[in-house]
């Protein structure tokens, strides 16, 4: 079995016992990308030499030591290339410095270790929207892997690097991880810095690990979480060790289904996942109840107002001037501004500033964005019910398994639906993490566990026990 | 019936992107879908609700007024598109 295969528990016990080292394992992670990510594309790009280094210097005592972690390629890491899956930035753009989560995880002992693919700017739910490759979904090839961070979920289930770290802006950790069969958490808004990752919806945002299992998600979130001056809107709380109390159970904890997410819509089969899932938290000792979260049917609308209006005020940084590529010849700034962003944006991110502009454009902004922010709050306040009656809540994580790839092409409406599950956590500010089902005609399920907001610790309990 | 159209090419100037002939004429029809969606939230009654511009409803943290080291220009300038004398360089803003 391979290194990269094996959890970060197994792997820090090998490294203790002197069984291996982190040449070893980094040796490992760089073969298996090499061999076999030419089929999967999950990485856009690697470098063995930096890491091979680190691994001779690694010091082992660390919580983390010695162990490579993926990185999704729209977090800076110092001297590497940051694409952000677009081509504004491919070739032209090496990051000049660390984001906070990357100078943590290096505190921690761990290697962070290539550049996962993504939809361009992380606007995607299917890694297709990546103007560098596509990748293929290791656990069901032909199907999409699902997006954004489909590289670092891909990349994970293939086994090719023991963990990696994505960001989650509508469900782009948790939906990839639960069409490649892999844990995946989104952390609270807050929880961990977004310094040094490349800016989608700022309000939505959160960097989280795609792991082999919930304990590894733990491991990682305990290197990554805390405050950062850098971050304002990183919160002054404390850290908890999220891998305590992981094996305590669901014994007595309330569990909720909210009814307005079993609709119609649900492939069947991915809901009697779910519902087998929670039948089995009820049989180890949880309360199973139904709640209501009533301002579902908004949520989508509120979040394609406030996500690309977001992004529209994020991206006007790539202009051309200041880093990434710029067009050729431009006659006056007006037309270097223009030209650049045509030549490095793709449709589906020019699509979304459009979308932005125009519903923070004079006339329409009270109509649409203040709206919208309103909205957000009736969806808020919908959670923070929610979870006075229950400890955690339990939802499929998307409507149906992994489809085909391509079979979304033309229909941005289509895709943006698809996100129903995923994207109120992130309205909310809640954490959420998604683990693995027994798959449905071969294809991966996952069930997704919302806890309130910094409920790490819960969901992380919850999802352990699904595993166990 | 509300009219759900954006005008493409105008936004596409306030955003300062160029968009072809083809882009403009899918984008309008593409996103006149996302539109009719959008559209459902006049249904609800927001007057008396509060905004919420964040998730965590912090505003205004400030961190104490003392210097850190930043990144530093030349390390900056390394992947600016043109250059020269430690600065950006950019065609001629201002007409003769």
């Amino acid at each position: 079995m391979s290194l990269a295969s094996q959890s970060l528990t197994t792997l820090r016990s090998q490294l203790a016992s002197g069984d291996i080292s982190s040449r070893d394992i980094v040796e490992d992670t760089i073969a298996q990308i090499i061999s076999r990510d030419g089929e999967i594309r999950a990485f856009i790009s690697h470098d063995p030499e930096t890491a091979l280094q680190e691994a001779d210097q690694a010091d082992l005592s660390l919580p983390l030591g010695g162990i490579p972690i993926g990185i999704k390629d729209n977090i800076n890491v110092l001297g590497q290339p940051c694409t952000c899956g677009s081509k504004f930035l491919e070739g032209a753009y090496t990051s000049p410095y660390d984001a906070t989560v990357i100078t943590k995880l290096r505190a921690a002992g761990a290697i962070p270790y290539g550049r996962a693919n993504l939809d361009e700017f992380a606007m995607g739910s299917s890694t297709e929207n990546s103007a560098i490759q596509i990748t293929e979904n290791p656990a069901a090839p032909g199907h999409i892997p699902g997006g954004s961070s489909g590289g670092s979920a891909a990349a994970v289930a293939a086994k090719l690097i023991p963990a990696t770290l994505g960001s989650d802006t509508g469900g782009s950790i948790r939906q990839p991880a639960s069409h490649c069969g892999v844990v995946g958490l989104k952390p609270s808004y807050g929880r961990v810095s977004r310094y040094g990752l490349v800016a989608f919806g700022s309000s939505l945002d959160q960097i989280g690990p795609l792991t082999h299992c919930v304990e590894d998600a733990a491991l990682i979130l305990n290197a990554i979480a805390g405050e950062d001056p850098r971050d304002s809107t990183s919160l002054a709380v404390k850290t908890p060790d999220f891998t305590e109390g992981l094996d305590a159970g669901v014994s007595g904890m309330k569990l909720g289904l909210p009814k307005e997410y079993f609709t119609d819509d649900i492939d069947p089969e991915v809901r009697e996942r779910v519902e087998s899932a929670a039948k089995k938290l009820e049989s180890q000792g949880a309360e199973i109840v139904e709640i209501s979260l009533p301002h579902t049917e908004y949520a989508i609308a509120t979040y394609y107002i406030i996500a690309p209006a977001e992004a529209s005020s994020n991206l006007s940084r790539f202009d051309g001037v200041r880093y990434g590529n710029r067009a050729e010849n431009p006659a006056n700034m007006l037309d270097l501004y223009q030209n650049s962003r045509e030549a490095g944006f793709g449709s589906e991110v020019k699509r979304r500033i459009i979308l932005g502009t125009y519903v923070l454009s004079s006339g329409y902004y009270d109509a649409y964005y203040r709206k919208a922010q309103k909205v957000r709050t009736l969806i808020r306040q919908d959670f923070e019910n929610a979870f006075e009656q229950v400890d955690a809540i339990l939802t499929p994580v998307s409507t149906e398994p992994a489809p085909k790839m391509g079979s979304a092409a033309g229909n941005p409406l289509k895709h943006y639906l698809a996100d129903i599950f995923t994207i109120s956590a992130n309205l909310a500010g809640n954490c959420g993490i998604s683990v693995p089902l027994e798959p449905v005609k071969g294809l991966p399920v996952g069930l997704q566990i919302l806890g309130p907001h910094l409920g790490e610790q819960t969901i992380l309990k919850v999802g352990r026990a699904i595993e166990g | 019936m509300v009219d759900h159209t954006i005008d493409v090419r105008y936004v596409a100037n306030l955003a300062r992107i160029n968009l072809s002939e083809d882009e403009i004429e899918r984008f309008e029809e593409q996103l006149q879908g996302v539109m009719e969606h959008i559209a459902k939230l006049s249904e609800i009654e927001v007057e008396e609700v509060e905004a919420t511009a964040h998730a965590t409803q912090s505003s205004n943290r400030v961190r104490k007024d003392q210097p850190i080291p930043g990144i530093g220009s030349e390390a900056f300038l390394q992947n600016a598109p043109d250059q020269g004398a430690g600065q950006l360089r950019v065609p001629k803003v201002v007409d003769a």
